[in-house]
């Protein structure tokens, strides 16, 4: 490998730090860049704001436009025009602008290359919109306590309840492989990066653009769509839609070039002897992950550019009687939509997998078969997505035929859990804090997977649809499935991200309200769906008001739960600062070999593999090729 | 052998919550299901609701028995020394029965769930051309009723009966219905809980869903398809009555409504009243 460039200058102190390309001038830029694009918006249909809405004053192309140069001014700010326009200028190549210069906690608030940088930066982007997604949530429970608008307005209400649904499942989309594959992927395959270093930053910033704009809808009258944005009531709804379609597709745009990123690593930068069948598990699931994001994300960004000129241009691709059609929309979002939901749930299998060994102290029990439920999954999540539509009459006679792929996805599934199953048996079981959470996203996962199978079939789901039935269903393989896997790897790997140990005590306290109050907010609710209560309403039938005081005093408890975690957050990391052992979990995974922290460039030399990461009850351990075999490639 | 024994204690646990558990969810449970009795379509649901959970409690007291057990037996005593556990990675006779097992459990469930859904149509909404059409019980006729949807309510069309429009709905009983669902705006859906109907109420589309009546009853219509601000509030209460009732419920309305009927357009499958608008 070549060396890696330098930079020549040398690095500022002090307050001149704030000076360059940083987050700090991204976001001056990116307020320039709105107030630009505004302008300009203004100059092209300012005429014609009338048309769109006159008592609002709302021109859909300038807030877009504005959108748009903002993004693309944040972006400069923090500096990733520099590389282009260097290059174009005929300056020689460099791979890092960042790594290895600055040292503090300066280099987070900074475009940097280093992929372990960029999971820290993903962790912490990600856990800050993940609480504000977890507000709404507390106050979408705070209004439903009485069955009658009482604190919020309907239209406030539905805009909470569209930016908790939209923020969580954009976030999370990265949630999982974010902070954890950007850091432990190339750790596992024995590569010192990303394949496009570059790359892993930018979708990272995208992400964090993305953020804030759907928070501006607030600005503009929130948007009444919910997550699932559906036409043509999006086309009608003010201009805090326009927030929602650019939040959307720059999620999309993220999804999709991360998957990209992950594919390309996993696929061309394995280190010697990292066959496919030695893959560690987690780099399965990320892998499968990886190729739905590539895939499946696109499709989001194409409904969404086109509800963009609906709304805009005056396009009619999903408006009824001028020649669109509102089931275009609907089509479009779940054929995203429902490789989404396993771009949420895939993550979290791997990492339930990659963890249960290390706790059980035994290899992973039917490697391949883990292998191929995850690729199962996520082949046939491509074609199960009418079944969002079972009641919407569109292609009506091909229902029996979604009926079986939707429950055909369960074999796949069952095979997670047979791994997951099979490694326990006859382990011997270290209830540490991260195995509590695998235990816990199992017990969870069930009631999502059983719960699914009314869903999916269609005399039953005839009455679930549309209602609370579903809202549990999928809180049920998305909070407790995803949320507990996440916090798995958090309590996991935090020793070897941070090098430093999170509070047990606290830690099983968070387990343990989790676990009870999580259950607590959700199993009720498929109760009140069962009994007829509809998704996303503001007031509700009199008789319900028990059981939801019920669900919103869990809620608020589970609310209480993750402050407890947070707590543990402040207090183990930034407080008593208690260094972890290089390998507190005695783990026999590549990663746990690395010093803490993980020098910049990983590997001194890169590692060759002969050997998958379980090689637990085989008495004496084979040697561990990583760190110090012989070379495989030059330092 | 360990292995063999504790094999024996997890099957024996897991057979024995199973005998007890499942007639309970069969007897006991499988009644109360959602949506109840309202309808021929709504009991048929029931039946279905009854089978699902009924195949669910095995497999779920499986995986809770098992982890119970493991969790129970296999936990480390000693947590302060590190030591493995046998090097097992797989079972291929026990990957094989999983999948057979499995297989068998999700062809049965989808085979089932096809047959009823054509059998009558389970109250679902199957679009313009319906092929699940059930049949109209002994001596009666079929009664045509249009939903239109619009923000935020639901009216409902009878063309048998010179096209008159309510916003209340009474239905006779013993009566094969079929829903013509559409909508004048954005989508919504028809929800008649009790009856066991669903069908999304797009505009510019004729869904159809059928529904065969039983005895008298109240029944609630809730939207349930997210439509704007004032969703939470599109709902109201229907009536399935004696066939003479109904016949003097929709001779009353049409002299009610009489002027009003006059004006409205002709019945047709969709309706474009007007272009889109903001606001909500």
């Amino acid at each position: 490998m070549s060396a890696i460039a330098v930079s020549a200058q040398t690095p500022r102190t002090g307050w001149r730090k704030l000076i360059g390309f940083n987050m700090l001038t991204g976001i001056l830029l990116g307020i320039v860049g709105w107030f630009v694009g505004h302008w300009i918006g203004d100059r092209i249909a300012g005429a014609n704001v009338a048309y769109y809405s006159a008592e609002a004053g709302e021109n859909d192309i300038a807030i877009m436009l504005g959108y748009f140069l903002g993004v693309v001014g944040f972006l400069v700010g923090l500096g990733f025009a520099n590389y282009p326009v260097k290059r174009l200028l005929g300056h020689p190549p460099s791979l890092a602008e960042r790594e290895s210069e600055e040292e503090g906690v300066f280099r987070y608030f900074t475009l940097s290359t280093d992929h372990k940088v960029v999971a820290k930066q993903y962790m912490v982007g990600i856990g800050l919109f993940f609480f504000v997604a977890g507000l709404n949530a507390m106050l979408i429970r705070t209004e439903l306590l009485q069955p009658d608008v009482h604190v919020f307005g309907a239209n406030q209400y539905l805009t909470l309840v569209g930016m908790h649904g939209s923020m969580m499942m954009g976030t999370m989309t990265s949630g999982l492989l974010g902070p954890f594959a950007t850091f432990l992927v190339p750790l596992m395959i024995g590569s010192r990066r990303m394949a496009f270093s570059r790359l892993s930053a930018f979708t990272f910033w995208l992400l964090m653009a993305g953020e804030v704009i759907l928070l501006t809808t607030i600005f503009f009258g929130g948007f009444q769509t919910g997550w699932t944005g559906y036409q043509p009531l999006g086309a009608q709804g003010t201009a805090g839609y326009d927030a929602y379609i650019g939040f959307f597709a720059l999620v999309g745009l993220s999804m999709c070039l991360f998957g990209f990123n992950l594919v390309v690593t996993i696929t061309t930068m394995r280190a010697p002897g990292m066959t496919w069948s030695r893959l560690p598990i987690f780099v399965w699931g990320a892998y499968a992950t990886a190729w739905l994001m590539l895939l499946a994300a696109p499709m989001l960004i194409a409904a969404l550019l086109m509800a963009a000129s609906d709304r805009t241009i005056q396009t009619a691709f999903y408006i009824p009687g001028q020649g669109g059609s509102a089931y275009l929309f609907q089509n479009l979002f779940w054929v995203f939509g429902h490789p989404e939901v396993y771009i949420l749930a895939l993550p979290g299998m791997g990492i339930v997998l990659e963890l249960m060994p290390v706790f059980a102290r035994k290899p992973l029990w039917g490697y391949r078969l883990a292998v191929a439920g995850m690729l199962g999954i996520g082949f046939l999540s491509f074609f199960v997505w009418q079944h969002h539509l079972f009641v919407s009459g569109i292609n009506a006679d091909l229902r029996p035929f979604y009926m079986l792929s939707t429950e055909l996805i369960s074999l796949p599934t069952g095979f997670i859990f047979l791994c997951a199953m099979g490694t326990l048996w006859r382990g011997r079981i270290r209830l540490t804090v991260p195995m509590l959470f695998c235990l816990g996203w199992m017990f969870n996962f069930l009631w999502g997977g059983i719960s699914g199978v009314f869903n999916s079939d269609v005399p039953s789901d005839i009455t679930t649809h549309g209602s609370f039935f579903v809202m549990a269903h999928f809180h049920y393989t998305i909070m407790g499935g995803l949320i507990f896997a996440f916090f798995a790897g958090i309590y996991y790997w935090v020793p070897k991200m941070y090098g430093l140990n999170l509070n047990e005590r606290l830690g099983k306290i968070h387990f343990w309200t989790l676990l009870i109050f999580f259950n607590s907010t959700f199993a009720p609710l498929f109760a009140l769906g069962f009994m007829g209560m509809p998704r996303r309403v503001v007031s509700y039938n009199p008789a319900w008001q028990s059981l939801n005081v019920w669900v919103s005093i869990s809620a608020y408890c589970v609310g209480l739960s993750m402050l407890v975690f947070l707590f543990n957050v402040v207090w183990s990391l930034l407080i008593k600062r208690e260094p972890a052992a290089i390998n507190p979990w005695h783990a026999k995974s590549s990663e746990w070999t690395l010093p803490t922290p993980v020098p910049v460039h990983d590997f001194d030399r890169i590692p060759v593999f002969d050997a998958d990461p379980y090689p637990y009850g085989v008495e004496p351990a084979p040697p561990r090729a990583p760190a110090f075999a012989p070379a495989g490639g030059s330092g | 052998m360990e292995g063999t024994r504790h094999w024996r204690n997890v099957v024996v646990l897991w057979l024995i919550a199973s005998v007890i558990m499942t007639p309970i969810v069969i007897f006991v449970i499988g009644p109360g299901l959602p949506p109840g009795n309202g309808s021929v379509q709504a009991s048929g649901q029931v039946t279905d609701n009854t089978v699902l959970l009924a195949t669910a409690t095995p497999v779920a007291l499986a995986v809770l028995v098992y982890l119970g057990y493991v969790l129970w037996a296999f936990r480390e005593r000693t947590p302060e020394v590190v030591v493995d556990g046998p090097p097992i990675r797989g079972n291929s006779s026990v990957q094989f029965w999983w999948l057979i097992v499995t297989t068998t459990l999700v062809l049965f469930l989808a085979g089932y769930g096809t047959v009823r859904l054509l059998a009558d149509g389970s109250g679902g909404g199957q679009g313009p051309n319906p092929i699940a059409v059930p049949a109209t019980p002994a001596g009666g006729k079929r009664l045509v009723v249009q939903v239109v949807a619009q923000q935020w309510q639901f009216n409902y069309r009878f063309p048998g009966y010179g096209g008159v429009e309510t916003n209340q709905i009474e239905l006779p009983e013993n009566t094969l219905v079929q829903f013509n669902v559409t909508s004048l705006d954005v989508i919504h859906s028809f929800w008649a809980y009790e009856l066991g109907v669903k069908a999304d109420a797009n505009p510019g589309v004729n869904n159809v869903a059928y529904v065969t009546t039983k005895g008298p009853l109240i029944f609630h219509v809730r939207c349930a398809e997210l439509c704007g601000v004032w969703h939470g509030y599109m709902f109201n209460q229907g009536q399935v009555v004696s066939k003479a009732q109904f016949a003097a419920w929709i001779a009353q309305q049409q002299v009610k409504f009489a002027p009003a009927t006059k004006v409205l357009p002709p019945y047709s499958k969709t309706y474009f009243p007007q272009p889109l608008r903001r606001g909500g």
